[in-house]
């Protein structure tokens, strides 16, 4: 069954002025100037090819999904277990039953706290986390700590905003039931070591959940090298819909795991003494899904592998290096997150000038950056700072944007002169 | 939408240099106030002579606006009793959301503020500092929030705010 990852020969060089012409609404104006999109570490836009796939389903073979026998059903069901097989292949797991259709990470988390660790859990058990994570990736375990009396240990990270290694080892004890960390931070760009971190912690037994948000969209993501027992990310990071997303989980946890909502299509037979489950992963995914989202999210995978994963990447990094250069060069700019190995954020504060006035001062000149906790105020509390702005790059994103993103910095200092 | 409407001079200055800015001694009445979106967060007292408000201080960490809008407040409500202060507050209010509102003759130096309006997004950062007024004026010890804020994991909105 284990079929190893084709993925497309990447082109050495992304055309980012070619790409960009899949992206329709990159040709719109802001406030009567050239939109500067940079905020694709919130969401990222989506390429026509994207919108054209849901568009061809809902035209032609929307109809709910694993029921009717009539052609629009069976069309259905084979887009929705198409994109599900479509996902197997872009994480290459083993099988797609390890592929579970969720909202997006957040969901994805919710379904690990609740049916893995709640029912495991008790009091004097240790969930680890690092100080970068995404609330996304710590309220959850707080509400599974409050349902079980277990502890949260958290890993701190250093001034750069690298998680300290051999803190995290050393936070790694027989009490620990699970390790949920992310692969790349939202907030300050830090990509994790999640291959080491994952196979100190499966030595000792422990399993890993990694939050791949920030991942997937800007390198190739392989569960069965990174040997992690659940990944999770969201569609919409990924040039693909909102409302959809995967929780990768390996086949024999998610058998043992009990179901997490009840519903209809969750349910091989139902009466009123009992209820027998459906097979996985269709016990984790009760009520009629998100089909639509699913085809989007197939044909968004396949418009980044046609990208190239690693071209993507490539192009993302010199982006990050020439936006850091040229930041750098603003007086009184101060980026916060320098790791040695980053994704394409870069996340900074202005003396004297607000995030949020930042945030206004750039959206009148077209530029679109978050301004924010970015939903990890215990990052914000490390450094010291309320918010931060940030930056992000994608494929779409050209040398043009940095430059603007530096002018319409030079301008939010005039204008606080 | 033009910048210089938002950032006008008498909002730079009250940014650069708030009046009224830090601890007030023996205050009657306290409360604080959190922007959980942007993270703007404002503590204030005042000190009270029957009706009127005799002294004010806040302390804010946040944007210009917010901070702008909390020194022009604590000037313009200084000396004024609590009717006179909602009456303030309404204008402001009205100042801020309503484009179509008649421009009041009582704002003074708070007419300044006009130019937010124009920028929706930073509505809740001018009106902050009028909620948390609002708070202490009825001697509430809670903190308001412009926001349910329900992307704020329990316990780290009361350790940032230095609350058990």
């Amino acid at each position: 069954m284990a079929v190893t990852a084709v993925r497309p020969a990447a082109s050495a060089v992304l055309d980012a002025e070619r790409v960009r012409l899949d992206f329709p609404i990159l040709a719109r104006l802001v406030h009567g100037r050239a939109l500067t999109y940079l905020d694709s570490a919130a969401s990222a836009q989506m390429p026509l090819a994207v919108m054209r796939a849901i568009e061809d389903y809902q035209l032609r073979s929307h109809a709910n999904v694993h029921r009717g026998v009539h052609l629009l059903s069976q069309e259905a069901t084979a887009a929705y277990e198409g994109a599900r097989e479509r996902v197997r292949r872009f994480l290459n797991a083993r099988s797609s039953r390890e592929i579970v259709f969720v909202r997006g990470t957040t969901e994805a988390i919710n379904l690990v706290a609740q049916s893995f660790a709640r029912p495991r859990l008790a009091p004097g058990d240790e969930i680890l986390i690092t100080a970068l994570e995404h609330h996304a990736n710590i309220v959850p375990w707080q509400m599974v700590r409050e349902q079980t009396g277990c502890s949260l240990v958290v890993a701190p990270i250093d001034r750069r905003g690298e998680v300290r290694l051999e803190e995290l080892m050393k936070r790694l004890s027989p009490r620990t039931r699970l390790l949920a960390l992310a692969h790349v931070s939202n907030a300050l760009g830090t990509v994790l070591p999640v291959e080491e971190i994952t196979a100190a912690a499966r030595k000792r037994g422990i399993p890993v959940l990694i939050d791949g948000a920030q991942a997937v969209p800007h390198r190739a993501v392989d569960v069965r090298a990174l040997d992690c027992d659940f990944y999770a990310f969201s569609g919409h990071k990924l040039y693909g819909p909102t409302g959809i997303g995967v929780l990768y989980g390996r086949e024999e946890l998610l058998a043992a795991m009990p179901p997490w909502q009840g519903g209809g299509d969750m349910i091989l037979t139902v009466s009123f003494e009992r209820t027998t489950y459906n097979e996985l992963p269709w016990k984790f995914e009760a009520g009629t899904p998100n089909m639509s989202g699913a085809v989007g999210l197939a044909a968004a995978i396949d418009y980044v592998e046609a990208l190239g994963l690693d071209a993507i990447a490539a192009h993302e990094q010199a982006l990050l290096a020439e936006a850091t250069a040229e930041l750098e060069r603003i007086p009184g700019l101060t980026i916060l997150g320098t790791a040695a190995h980053k994704g394409a954020v870069v996340s900074f504060t202005l003396d004297g000038i607000h995030p949020h006035d930042i945030g206004t001062i750039l959206d009148s000149e077209g530029v679109a950056v978050r301004t924010g906790h970015h939903c990890a105020m215990p990052v914000m509390e490390y450094f010291g700072v309320p918010a931060t702005a940030r930056a992000s790059f994608a494929c779409y994103n050209t040398r043009a944007d940095v430059h603007r993103l530096a002018a319409a910095l030079h301008k939010a200092r005039e204008v606080f002169r | 939408m033009e910048l210089r409407d938002l950032y006008r001079d008498v909002i730079l200055d009250h940014n650069r240099h708030p009046r009224n800015f830090g601890q007030l001694e023996h205050p009657d009445a306290e409360a604080e106030g959190h922007n959980p979106l942007c993270g703007d967060r404002l503590r204030l007292a005042v000190r009270l002579a029957g009706d009127r408000i005799e002294d004010i201080r806040f302390e804010a960490r946040g944007c210009a606006i917010s901070r702008a809008s909390a020194s022009l407040m604590s000037e313009a409500v200084k000396g004024k009793d609590r009717a006179a202060v909602k009456r303030l507050f309404d204008s402001v209010h009205a100042l801020l959301t309503d484009p179509h509102a008649p421009p009041a003759a009582d704002l003074g130096k708070l007419a300044a503020l006009s130019g937010v309006r124009e920028f929706p997004a930073r509505v809740k950062c001018a009106s902050l500092c009028w909620h948390t007024l609002n708070a202490a004026l009825e001697k509430s010890a809670t903190t308001v929030t412009t926001e349910v804020p329900d992307e704020v994991p329990s316990g780290i909105a009361q350790q940032l705010a230095g609350e058990p």
